[in-house]
């Protein structure tokens, strides 16, 4: 490896605080442009999906179990369970799946 | 209000807030260790960063041996979110507010500390945002680092089963609301799709695109044509 590992993380560190704190020494008034707001209105959701797929499948050791478990949470978090249980379903799938697949 | 009151109110109103952070700092311990994080790291990293997707996707680039402004943009792209959570709680300061307090506030900001400082009646004590901060944050990093030790003595099923304890999380955020918004459920579909089917194609080719920069890429196209196609009303 040749970059450090502590590095990474106080750029992490510096770059998340001043994302955090620029608008509050330099942005006075709300936001105006329509294009902006809209495209960070979409930027959290789609970054996650992004992240989730196909992460979950192969994170696990058996794809199936992984795709089987994004499916049940899907439908746990459409039904209107919050986070717990839908990561707490998530995780109970894949450990009896793994028992099969 | 008095400054203690508030910090006392932002205590009490922190505490589940921190109980939901100690579990999701769990799991995202977990991919930590994955990424090949120390207990320490994960703590440190944790304590000043406080962002769960972020430090996910940076994690992520460690083990990938990305470049440093690789680590800038996905902290940037992953938090972007925090700019407009923060640029709204501008809007929430009385005006004799001093700078440094702003700055401290700003801080402090994560998806739920926002929620609660926003909710603040009439203009927001800072004190009551260091409150909420104060109970959390150490939950968060305690979290995040039980995780990296717990990954190492958990049996091979039991971590592989944990694993997914963060997408779960992340799958109840996007959910909700793209059933309430079909634009936004249609850029979440087309972010499933597309992730899927250019790894894919990254893979096969032997592309050097690295995992972290795909999702930058993906983000940022698949927002800016929702923007464009779907702007969010005037209100």
């Amino acid at each position: 490896m040749t970059h450090s590992t502590w590095i990474y993380i106080l750029v992490m560190i510096l770059t998340t605080n001043l994302i955090r704190v620029i608008p509050l020494t330099l942005i006075r008034g709300e936001i105006k442009n329509r294009f902006v707001r809209s495209f960070l209105y979409y930027v959290p959701y789609v970054t996650l999906a992004v992240m989730t797929f196909p992460a979950i499948v192969e994170t696990t050791n058996s794809p199936v179990a992984g795709s089987i478990a994004l499916i049940l949470g899907i439908v746990a978090a459409w039904l209107g369970l919050s986070l717990f249980p839908v990561s707490v379903i998530c995780c109970v799938a894949v450990f009896i799946l793994e028992f099969f697949f | 209000m008095d400054n203690g009151i508030a910090f006392r109110k932002g205590l009490r109103d922190g505490t589940p807030i921190a109980l939901g952070y100690f579990a999701v700092a769990f799991s995202l311990g977990f991919m930590a260790k994955k990424c090949t994080l120390t207990p320490i790291q994960g703590f440190i990293g944790s304590f000043f960063t406080r962002a769960s997707a972020g430090e996910y996707g940076v994690y992520s680039m460690v083990v990938q041996d990305a470049g440093y402004l690789a680590v800038v943009a996905m902290s940037l792209v992953t938090n972007l979110r925090y700019l407009l959570m923060s640029t709204a709680l501008t809007q929430k300061f009385s005006p004799d507010t001093s700078l440094l307090k702003r700055i401290l506030t700003g801080c402090c900001v994560t998806d739920e500390i926002f929620g609660i400082s926003i909710a603040y009646e009439g203009y927001l004590n800072p004190w009551y945002t260091y409150g909420a901060f104060a109970i959390s944050t150490p939950l968060w990093a305690l979290g995040t680092t039980m995780g990296i030790v717990a990954g190492t003595i958990l049996p091979d099923r039991a971590v592989s089963a944990l694993s997914v304890a963060l997408y779960g999380m992340f799958i109840a955020i996007i959910i909700p609301p793209s059933k309430k918004d079909r634009a936004v459920g249609i850029a979440v579909v087309a972010a499933f799709l597309l992730s899927w089917g250019i790894r894919r194609v990254v893979m096969l080719n032997n592309i050097g695109l690295s995992s972290g920069a795909i999702t930058i890429l993906l983000t940022i196209v698949i927002s800016a044509i929702a923007a464009v196609v779907r702007p969010v009303k005037d209100n």
